[in-house]
C-alpha cells in the first residue's frame, strides 16, 4: 500500500509539474486576421491598426507577447483616459483572447495529451494516494498529526502550498492571458459540452469540479464509519458538478444563458446588473423562469430551508466555496482562529460586506429602473470595487489561497454575504442547533480546535448549553471528532433551543448556572 | 459579600471550577489560584492529543488569557512547599509566602508506582502532568524499539493509542484477566480486547510487571514479567491508577487519609480549609454506591460548582446525582450511566445486545421488578438527559425500551442500533414494545444494522 501511496504522490507532482511548465511552452504569432477574428466590431479597426507593429513578430514566451501587446495597446487607452473620454477607452481586455487565438505550443497542438499528462496525471495521483492511504490508518486517528505536518500545520509545505494558491488566483483573475495555454487543452472540452470555445472560467470550473470531486474521494475515505459526512460530502460533489459545472455549459449548447441554478444573490452578486436582468428577460420562457427561481430562493429558500435545518443545507451540503472548503480544505480546518478577537472581526466584516452588497443591489435595481438616472457613474464604480474587493480578492484568492494560512473557510467566515444572511436566519429563526450531551464535557478541546469556523465549541459543551451560532456551517466535524459523545447536530423545536441558563446534569446538591 | 482572600492550590477543574463560580457569587472576594504545573488551567484530558499531533497546547486551555484578568483571577505559578495552618500561610519553594483566609485543596492526583525495583530509571513513567508529557514526547521522539505499558484501565490504553500513533510496538500488561476489570463486564472487556488487538498491541492479561532492568546509562532496557518472560523495551508507562498528591500536607495537623479527609460540606479537619476533586475524600461515600474517592473529571467539577455555591449561599451537602462516565478505546467509545457492575449480581436482572461486527454493545440492569438501574453501551452514543431521567424516575425497562429512539445520540443518519435492540429486548424479555421501522430513508441509505 505504501508503494502504491508514493506512486500516486510521484503521479501527482509530476502532474503539477507539467501544470505548472505548460503556460511556459508557447510561441506566438500575431495576424491581422486574428485581431479581425477576435476583436468586437467597435475595436476592430483600432485594434488593428494599434497592433501593426507586432503583425508577423514571433514571440518567444507569453510574457514576451503580452509585454509587446501592452506596448502597443496601453498608450492609446492611456491617453484617453487623460483627456477623460471615458466612452471612447476600450474597457474590454483583448490580452487573453488574442494570446489564446495566437499561439502555438504542445497544449495546443497535443490538447489531449497535455490535459492527460497535467490534470490527468494529478487526478490520477490523488485519487491513487487517498486509496492507498486510507487502508492502514484506522479511522479512529482520522485527526491525529494535523499539528505534526508541515503542510497542515504552517510548515514550509503549507507556505509553498498557500503561496502557489494565491498566485494562481491572482493570474486567473488580472492575467489570464498567462493561462491560455492551459486553457488550450480544455478547449476540445468545452467544444463538446457547449459547443463555445473554453475561457479561463471554463479552465478553472473544471479544475475546480476535479478537486472537490478528487478531495470528495478523501473525505469519504477518511469518514467511513460516518454517514453524515459520506452523505453531505456526496451531495457536494454532485452539486459542484451538475449544477455548477455541467447544467451551465449545456445551457450555452442549447443557447440558453449561462446559469448555475443553485447560486443565490448576494453571493452571486451579479444575479441583479443590468446585464444579467436583460439576459433573462431576453431569453424568454427560461430566462423568466431563472429570474424568478433566484428570487424565489432568496426570498423563501433561504428562510425556509435554514428555519428546518439551519444553514447548513446551503454552506456545507450545496454551496460551491464550501463544497471546496470541506473537500479540499478539510486538511486546514483546525488552523482557523478562535480567539474571542476573531469573532469580533468575524461579526463586522461579513455583516458589512452583507450591507455593502445591499446597497449596491438597491443602487443597481432603482437604476435599473429608473434607466440609470440616479447615480449611475456611482453604482458603476460601486460594481468594479465590489467585484474587485470582494468577488476576487476576498472570496477568490483569500478565500482558497489562505487555506493553509487561515483555514478552509476564511471567506465563508469572514466575507461570505450569503453567509451572513443565512446566518441571520439560523441564529434568529431556526430549528437548528447543536446539542450537548448533558454532563459528558471532558473540556478537552477537540471541537473547538477542528472547528473550521473558529467557534469555540467546548466553551458551550463543557456548560451544558445548546450551540446556536450564526457562523455554524454545520459540517458537523465537532461532533465526529468529539471522544466522549457530546455533541449532536439536530433539527429540533425551538422552544428550549437558546439555554439562557444551562444546567449540567449530575449534580443533585444544587442548580446552578454554569 | 466578602473581601476575604481564597486561596486555591490547583488549578485543575476542580479548582478552577472554584474560582469562577465563586467570583459569579461574590464579586469582592480577592481569588488566588496557584500551580506549579502550568500558569493557565489547561484540560488534563487532552494531553493524549497534544502528543499525537491532534491539538496544540494551547488548544487544551479552555479559557484565553485575558479572561482571568477580566474576572479578577490572580494565577501564581508555583510549587507550595508546605502550609503552616496557625499562621494561615503559604510557603513556596522559592522560600515566599502567601497569607489566606480560606484555603482550598484542589492538588489532584499522581500516578500510583509500586516500588518496582527500577521504577526510577529513565524511560519509566506515568501520564497525569504536563511534564509527563514533556518527558513522554522526548523519550519517544528517539528510534524505540518497544514499549511497554503496565495497566489495563483508562490511562493504559490511552498511553497505547499515543504510542500506536508513533507507530512504536506496545505490550500491554494487565494484572487481571481482563481488561478494565472494576467496571467492564466480561462480553464488553472481550470486544475492547479484540479492538486492541486489532491495533497491533500485544496485549497480555494475566500478567504482571516485576521489575526493570537497566541498561549502563541508566535507562530501562526491558521489563521482566510475572512470567518470568523479559521484554526489551525503552520506554515502560505506568498506568496502574492514580494516588492523591497529597505529601507535601503530610506530618501537619491536617488529618490525612488516601487524601484529604472531608465531610459532606467539603470541610477538611481544619478551620477554613477545604478539599475537592482528586485529592479529596470522603469521611462517607457520597452517595450510594459512591467510592469515598471520585478521580474523575466530572466529580471535580461538581465538587468545585457546590462549594463556590456554599460560600455564597446557605451551604448545602454534596450530592451527586446519577452516575455518568464515558471514555475512549482507540475508535470504540464507551458510556455508562446509573450503576452497572462488572459481574451478574443477584435480584439484577441483565440484558446484553451486541453487533454482529463486534464493535457495538448496549447492556441494561434491571432491578426484580424490572426497572431500569443502570446502562452501559459501547460503539454508539446514548444521550444523558434520557437516560438520567429515565434511572432517576425508576422506567420500567420495557418503558425505555419503548423510547429508546429518543435516547439516541448518535449523528444523524448513523445506523439506527436501537430497533435491533429493542427487538432483541422483546424476545429475551416479552412485553409489549413496538420495535420502531426503519423510516423510508433509513432504507433508502441502506443504513445497515
Ligand atoms: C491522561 C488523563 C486522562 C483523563 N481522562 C479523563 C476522562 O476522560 N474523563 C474523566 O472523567 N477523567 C479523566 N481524567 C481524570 C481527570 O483529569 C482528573 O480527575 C481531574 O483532572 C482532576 O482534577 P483536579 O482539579 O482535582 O486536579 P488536577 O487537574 O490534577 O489539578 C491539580 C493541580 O494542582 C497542582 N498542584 C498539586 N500540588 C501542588 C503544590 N504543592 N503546589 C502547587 N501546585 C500543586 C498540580 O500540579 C495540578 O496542576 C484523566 C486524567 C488523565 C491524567
Ligand atoms: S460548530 Fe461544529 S458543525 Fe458548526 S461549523 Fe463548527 S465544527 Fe462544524
Ligand atoms: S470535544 Fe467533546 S468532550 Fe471535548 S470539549 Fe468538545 S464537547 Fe467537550
Amino acid at each position: 500500500m505504501r508503494g502504491i501511496q508514493v506512486i500516486g504522490l510521484v503521479l501527482f507532482l509530476v502532474g503539477m509539474l507539467v501544470f505548472t511548465t505548460l503556460p511556459f511552452l508557447s510561441s506566438y504569432r500575431l495576424t491581422e486576421a486574428l485581431v479581425q477574428d477576435q476583436v468586437n466590431e467597435i475595436h476592430r479597426e483600432k485594434l488593428a491598426e494599434l497592433l501593426q507593429p507586432m503583425y508577423g513578430q514571433s514571440y518567444p514566451s507569453s510574457h514576451a507577447f503580452l509585454t509587446a501587446y501592452s506596448s502597443n495597446f496601453d498608450p492609446y487607452n492611456e491617453e484617453l483616459k487623460a483627456k477623460q473620454a471615458w466612452d471612447q477607452v476600450i474597457w474590454d481586455d483583448y490580452g487573453f483572447a488574442l494570446a489564446k487565438a495566437a499561439g502555438e505550443g504542445p497544449a495546443r497542438s497535443y490538447p489531449w495529451t497535455s490535459l492527460a499528462l497535467s490534470i490527468g496525471l494529478v487526478v490520477l495521483g490523488g485519487v491513487l494516494f487517498q486509496f492507498a492511504g486510507s487502508g492502514s490508518a484506522h479511522t479512529s486517528l482520522a485527526h491525529t498529526g494535523v499539528f505534526h505536518s508541515s503542510l497542515k500545520n504552517r510548515g514550509v509545505l503549507g507556505m509553498l502550498t498557500g503561496t502557489y494558491l494565491i498566485g494562481f488566483y491572482v493570474i486567473l483573475y488580472w492575467f489570464p492571458a498567462y493561462l491560455s495555454p492551459l486553457v488550450w487543452m480544455v478547449e476540445p472540452i468545452a467544444q463538446f459540452l457547449s459547443g463555445g470555445p473554453a475561457s479561463q472560467w471554463f479552465l478553472y470550473g473544471l479544475v475546480y469540479t476535479l478537486a472537490i470531486g478528487v478531495m470528495g474521494i478523501r473525505m469519504v475515505l477518511k469518514y467511513r464509519d460516518n454517514k453524515y459526512q459520506q452523505l453531505r460530502t456526496a451531495s457536494v460533489v454532485f452539486f459542484q458538478t451538475a449544477f455548477a459545472f455541467l447544467i451551465p455549459e449545456v445551457l450555452v449548447l442549447l443557447n440558453k444563458p449561462y446559469f448555475d441554478f443553485k447560486n443565490i444573490w448576494p453571493l452571486d452578486y451579479d444575479f441583479f446588473y443590468d446585464y444579467q436582468i436583460d439576459t433573462f428577460i431576453s431569453s424568454g420562457g427560461l430566462g423568466l423562469f431563472m429570474l424568478i427561481w433566484g428570487i424565489l430562493l432568496i426570498v423563501l429558500g433561504v428562510p425556509l430551508f435554514t428555519y428546518f435545518y439551519g444553514k447548513r443545507w446551503y454552506c456545507s451540503w450545496v454551496c460551491g466555496c464550501g463544497g471546496l472548503a470541506e473537500t479540499v480544505g478539510d486538511a486546514f480546518r483546525h488552523l482557523s482562529d478562535k480567539s474571542l478577537k476573531a469573532w469580533k472581526w468575524e461579526r463586522w466584516m461579513i455583516h458589512g460586506v452583507l450591507a455593502l452588497a445591499v446597497v449596491m443591489t438597491t443602487l443597481t435595481i432603482v437604476n435599473y429602473f429608473s434607466s440609470f438616472s440616479l447615480l449611475g457613474q456611482v453604482t458603476n464604480q460601486l460594481h468594479s470595487i465590489y467585484g474587485f474587493a470582494i468577488g476576487s480578492a476576498f472570496a477568490g484568492v483569500v478565500g482558497t489561497g489562505f487555506y493553509p494560512f487561515m483555514g478552509n473557510r476564511v471567506w465563508c467566515r469572514f466575507g461570505c454575504p450569503l453567509a451572513a444572511y443565512l446566518g441571520l436566519v439560523q441564529r434568529f429563526k431556526s430549528k437548528f442547533r447543536i446539542t450537548t450531551n448533558g454532563g459528558q464535557c471532558i473540556s478537552c478541546g477537540n471541537c473547538s480546535t477542528h472547528c473550521e469556523m473558529g467557534i469555540d465549541v467546548r466553551a458551550y459543551a463543557q456548560q451544558g448549553q445548546n450551540i446556536v451560532r450564526s457562523s455554524c456551517v454545520g459540517c458537523g466535524v465537532c461532533a465526529s471528532v468529539c471522544p466522549r459523545g457530546v455533541l449532536k447536530l439536530e433539527n429540533g423545536p425551538e422552544e428550549g433551543r437558546i439555554h439562557e441558563f444551562p444546567i449540567l446534569i449530575g449534580n443533585d446538591s444544587i442548580k446552578l448556572r454554569s | 459579600m466578602s473581601t476575604r482572600h481564597f486561596v486555591i492550590i490547583g488549578n485543575g477543574v476542580s479548582g478552577i471550577t472554584f474560582a469562577r463560580h465563586l467570583r459569579k457569587g461574590d464579586a469582592q472576594a480577592r481569588i488566588t489560584v496557584i500551580s506549579g504545573e502550568s500558569p493557565y488551567f489547561f484540560s488534563r484530558t487532552a494531553l493524549m492529543y497534544v502528543y499525537m499531533g491532534q491539538m496544540k497546547w494551547e488548544h487544551t486551555q479552555p479559557y484565553e488569557p485575558h479572561f482571568w484578568k477580566k474576572n479578577r483571577i490572580d494565577l501564581k505559578q508555583a510549587w507550595v512547599k508546605t502550609v503552616d495552618f496557625e499562621t494561615k500561610s503559604l510557603v513556596f519553594e522559592s522560600g515566599e509566602t502567601l497569607n489566606y483566609d480560606s484555603l482550598v485543596l484542589a492538588t489532584g492526583s499522581k500516578p500510583a508506582f509500586f516500588g518496582w525495583p527500577g521504577q526510577q530509571l529513565k524511560g519509566v513513567q506515568g501520564l497525569y502532568s504536563k511534564q509527563d508529557l514533556e518527558t513522554m514526547e522526548a523519550i519517544t521522539s528517539q528510534p524505540i524499539e518497544r514499549a511497554v505499558i503496565v495497566g489495563g484501565g483508562l490511562i493504559g490504553i490511552e498511553l497505547a493509542e499515543m504510542l500506536t500513533y508513533k507507530k512504536i510496538p506496545v505490550t500491554f500488561l494487565v494484572r487481571e484477566n481482563r481488561f478494565w476489570e472494576q467496571v467492564l463486564p466480561e462480553s464488553e472487556a472481550d470486544l475492547v480486547q479484540k479492538h486492541i488487538r486489532d491495533h497491533a498491541i500485544d496485549l497480555r492479561l494475566e500478567t504482571e510487571m516485576k521489575e526493570i532492568l537497566s541498561d549502563s546509562n541508566g535507562n530501562a532496557r526491558a521489563v521482566v514479567t510475572s512470567a518470568g518472560e523479559e521484554i526489551s523495551c525503552g520506554f515502560v508507562g505506568i498506568a496502574t491508577g492514580v494516588t492523591p498528591n497529597v505529601d507535601f500536607l503530610k506530618n501537619s495537623s491536617l488529618a490525612i487519609g488516601k487524601g484529604v479527609k472531608i465531610n459532606s460540606y467539603f470541610e477538611s479537619s481544619l478551620p477554613d480549609v477545604y478539599a475537592i476533586g482528586d485529592c479529596a475524600e470522603f469521611e462517607n461515600p457520597p452517595g450510594p454506591g459512591r467510592r469515598t474517592i471520585e478521580q474523575v473529571w466530572y466529580s471535580g467539577r461538581m465538587h468545585g460548582e457546590t462549594l463556590a455555591y456554599n460560600f455564597c449561599n446557605t451551604p448545602v451537602t454534596y450530592q451527586p446525582g446519577v452516575w455518568f462516565n464515558s471514555a475512549k478505546f482507540f475508535a470504540i467509545e464507551y458510556q455508562t450511566y446509573g450503576w452497572v457492575s462488572p459481574e451478574p449480581m443477584d435480584g439484577v436482572q441483565d440484558f446484553f445486545w451486541a453487533h454482529r461486527d463486534g464493535k457495538v454493545s448496549f447492556r441494561m440492569r434491571l432491578d426484580q421488578e424490572g426497572k431500569v438501574l443502570g446502562v452501559l453501551n459501547l460503539g454508539f452514543r446514548l444521550r444523558h438527559e434520557f437516560f438520567d431521567r429515565a434511572i432517576r424516575e425508576k422506567w420500567f425497562g420495557e418503558k425505555v425500551m419503548q423510547e429508546l429512539g429518543k435516547g439516541v445520540f448518535d449523528p444523524e443518519f448513523y445506523a439506527p442500533y436501537y430497533q435491533e435492540i429493542q427487538a432483541a429486548f422483546q424476545r429475551q424479555f416479552g412485553g409489549a414494545i413496538v420495535p420502531s421501522k426503519k423510516s423510508f430513508f433509513q432504507k433508502l441509505l441502506g443504513s445497515s444494522q
